[in-house]
C-alpha cells in the first residue's frame, strides 16, 4: 500500500487514474477528520479541567475557557487522599507486580526458548490455551481462596500471582531469546558456567529492551487497573487511584451540585493520564513493537 | 508400555536438561495449578451448589444450570452480550484495519497520526468512561451542547437505552489502537512486488486493497477478531464505571450480572455456572470460527 498510489500510471485508462486520485483525496479527510475526533474527548477532557461551573452549564461550550482556573488541579487533588492513593497504586501494586513478573515471566521463557526439555512443546501449547481462560471463571474460586487465606484487603491477590508468571508476556520475552544466537549459551556452557549464570550474566543483558517492554505493560496494567482492585480492596486508605477518582464521580451525579463537579473530575482524569502519556510520549517505539510482536504468530 | 517410554527422558543428558527445564518454567507451573487448574475445577464444583461464603456450599446437582433456562435475566444480559459480540468486534476490526490502511500508505506526519490513533488504547478505562460521559452529557456535553446552540434536537447518547449500546461500540472503536499496530505490522509485510503488478495490469486502487491486501492479511483479521469476541463476552469495566449496566439494563452485559451475583449478592455457586456458560460459550465460538474461516482466510504457502 506504501507505495502503490504514487507509481506512474502510464498503462492506466484516464479514468483508473481520477480514481486513484479521488482515493488521494478521500485519504486525507478521513485521515484528518478521524483524528480530530481522537484527540477531542482528549482536549474536552483538559480543557474542561480549567473551567468554573459558570464555563461548564453554557450553551453553546466553550472550547477555549478564559479566565482559565489552573488551581483546579491542585484543589481537585487535595479534595481527596489522592497522595496516598497514588502511593498505594505506585508502591503496594504496580512496581512489586511489575518486579514479580518481569523475574518470572523471564525465568519460564528461558526455559521455553533455551533449554532442550522432552514435553516442552506441549507444556507451551498450554501456556498459549490459558489465554483463552476467561478470568471471569477463575475469580470467584479466587476469591474464596484469598478470602480464607486473610487476604481481602491487602495487596497479596493482586502482587502474589504476578510472581508465577503471565502467559502473555512468556510468549513475548520467549520470541525474543529465540532470536539470541545459541552460540552465546555454548560457548559459556564449554566454560561451565551454569544455566542460571547463563541466563543471567549473558541473556539478561541482552534482552533488556524486551524486559523494558515487559516491565511498561505490567506497570501500566495495574495502574490502569479497575477490576482487581475493585474485588479485592474494599477499605478506602488501601484504594488506588482509579478507585479514588470514582469519589469525584459522585458529585457529578448529584442533582444541583454547584461545587465544580465536572472540572474537578476531568482535572484528576488528566492527572492520572499523564504518567501513561509520558511514558508513551518517551517509549512509542516499545509500545509499538511490543504489541506487534504478539501479532505476529502465535 | 513403549510409548509411555518414549514421552521420557532416557539418557542421562535428557534428564539433566529436563529437570532444569522444570525448574525455570516452575514458576508457571505452579502458578497455573494454583490460579488456574484448581480454581477453573473448584469453579465447576461450586457451579453445582448453593454457597454464600458464610455457610458450606450445599449440593444442588445441576440446579443452577437448569435455572437459566426460564431466569428472565439470563436471558437479558445473554442477549445484550451476544448483540455486543456481533457488533463491537467486527466494526472494532473494521475501525482497526482502517486506522492502519490509512497509516500505512504514503502521508505526510506518519508516526503523528499513528500516536493519535495508538493513545486511546491505553488510556485508563476509568478516564475513558468519565471523559465520554461528560463529552455524551445530555444537556453540557460537547456534542449536544452544540447541537442545542445550532437549534437541533439533543440526542441522548448514554441516556436512552436504545442509543447506550451503539454509544459504547463508538468508544469502543475509538480505542482500537492495539489491533490496528498488529495490522500495520502485517500490512508491512505484503510485498511491494504484488501491488507493482497489479498496477501494471491496469487494477485501481480498489480492486489492489480487494484482491491483494485484504486477502494478505486475512490470518490476522481472523485474528483480532477472536482476541475481540473473547474480550467482547468478558466485557466489563466500561458499561460498569460509566452506568452500571443502564439506562434500563440495555448495557448489562453478561460479566456485569455475574460480578452482581457473586461479589454483590454473594451467590457463588449460581455466579460459578455463569462463568463456566461463559467460559464454554467462549470455546464454542472460537471453535465454529476457527472451523468456517478456512474459506475466508489466505495462509500464504498453504496448499489446502
Amino acid at each position: 500500500m506504501a507505495t502503490q498510489l504514487t507509481v506512474t500510471h502510464y498503462s492506466q485508462p484516464w479514468h483508473g487514474r481520477a480514481l486513484d486520485l479521488l482515493v488521494q483525496i478521500l485519504k486525507y479527510v478521513v485521515l484528518i477528520v478521524l483524528a480530530i475526533s481522537f484527540l477531542l474527548p482528549f482536549y474536552w477532557m483538559v480543557s474542561s479541567a480549567v473551567k468554573n461551573d459558570a464555563q461548564v452549564y453554557v450553551v453553546p461550550p466553550i472550547w477555549f475557557p478564559r479566565p482559565q482556573f489552573w488551581e483546579n488541579f491542585w484543589n481537585a487533588w487535595n479534595s481527596e487522599t489522592f497522595n496516598l492513593w497514588t502511593f498505594n497504586t505506585v508502591v503496594r501494586y504496580a512496581l512489586p507486580a511489575t518486579f514479580g513478573t518481569v523475574l518470572s515471566s523471564s525465568l519460564v521463557a528461558y526455559s521455553f526458548a533455551r533449554i532442550d526439555w522432552k514435553g516442552r512443546n506441549a507444556i507451551f501449547a498450554i501456556v498459549l490455551a490459558t489465554m483463552m481462560v476467561p478470568d471471569w471463571v477463575r475469580l470467584v474460586p479466587l476469591f474464596v481462596i484469598f478470602k480464607t487465606l486473610g487476604w481481602i484487603n491487602t495487596f497479596n491477590p493482586l502482587v502474589v500471582p504476578a510472581f508465577f508468571g503471565n502467559a502473555f508476556f512468556i510468549f513475548l520475552l520467549r520470541q525474543f531469546f529465540l532470536a539470541l544466537p545459541l552460540e552465546l549459551s555454548d560457548a559459556a556452557r564449554i566454560d561451565g558456567a551454569s544455566e542460571l549464570r547463563i541466563f543471567v550474566r549473558i541473556i539478561l543483558p541482552l534482552s533488556k529492551a524486551a524486559l523494558a517492554v515487559v516491565a511498561l505493560f505490567t506497570f501500566m496494567n495495574a495502574w490502569n487497573d479497575y477490576l482487581g482492585p475493585l474485588i479485592y480492596i474494599n477499605q478506602v486508605d488501601k484504594w488506588v487511584l482509579t478507585l479514588g477518582v470514582g469519589r469525584l464521580r459522585s458529585a457529578v451525579d448529584e442533582i444541583g451540585n454547584t461545587k465544580l463537579a465536572y472540572p474537578w473530575l476531568m482535572a484528576v482524569s488528566s492527572l492520572i493520564t499523564l504518567p501513561v502519556f509520558l511514558a508513551f510520549f518517551f517509549a512509542q517505539r516499545s509500545f509499538i513493537e511490543g504489541i506487534s510482536l504478539t501479532g505476529l504468530k502465535g | 508400555m513403549v510409548a509411555l517410554r518414549r514421552l521420557l527422558p532416557a539418557t542421562q543428558r535428557e534428564w539433566r536438561n529436563f529437570l532444569l527445564g522444570v525448574a525455570f518454567a516452575s514458576p508457571w507451573i505452579i502458578g497455573f495449578l494454583a490460579f488456574t487448574i484448581f480454581p477453573v475445577g473448584s469453579a465447576l464444583y461450586y457451579s453445582f451448589t448453593r454457597y454464600d461464603l458464610v455457610r458450606d456450599p450445599v449440593w444442588l446437582g445441576m440446579q443452577n444450570y437448569i435455572a437459566f433456562a426460564d431466569d428472565a435475566d439470563f436471558r437479558l444480559v445473554a442477549g445484550n452480550t451476544l448483540w455486543w459480540v456481533l457488533f463491537s468486534s467486527p466494526l472494532g476490526v473494521f475501525s482497526a484495519f482502517l486506522m492502519a490502511l490509512l497509516l500505512n500508505s504514503r502521508i505526510i506526519f506518519r508516526s503523528f497520526f499513528r500516536a493519535i490513533f495508538f493513545f486511546p488504547a491505553i488510556v485508563p478505562v476509568v478516564v475513558t468512561a468519565f471523559v465520554w460521559i461528560f463529552l455524551l452529557n445530555i444537556q453540557y456535553g460537547a456534542i449536544n451542547s452544540t447541537l442545542q446552540a445550532w437549534g437541533f434536537k439533543t440526542i441522548p447518547f448514554i441516556s436512552s437505552p436504545d442509543l447506550m449500546k451503539w454509544s459504547l461500540v463508538v468508544i469502543h472503536m475509538w480505542s482500537q489502537g492495539a489491533a490496528m499496530v498488529i495490522f500495520l505490522a502485517t500490512l508491512q509485510d505484503v510485498p511491494k512486488s504484488l501491488y507493482e503488478a497489479a498496477t501494471v495490469d491496469g487494477a485501481n486502487a480498489f480492486r489492489r486493497m480487494w484482491n491483494i491486501t485484504v486477502p494478505m492479511v486475512s490470518p490476522i483479521i481472523l485474528f483480532n477478531l477472536v482476541m475481540s469476541f473473547i474480550g467482547g463476552f468478558q466485557y466489563f469495566t466500561l458499561p460498569w464505571i460509566m452506568t452500571q449496566g443502564g439506562p434500563s439494563r440495555s448495557a448489562e452485559f453478561y460479566a456485569i450480572y455475574l460480578y452482581r451475583n457473586a461479589f454483590q449478592w454473594f451467590r457463588m455457586g449460581k455466579a460459578s455456572a455463569l462463568a463456566w456458560v461463559l467460559f464454554l460459550l467462549i470455546l464454542l465460538f472460537t471453535y465454529l470460527i476457527f472451523r468456517t474461516s478456512g474459506r475466508f482466510v489466505y495462509y500464504a504457502g498453504a496448499t489446502r
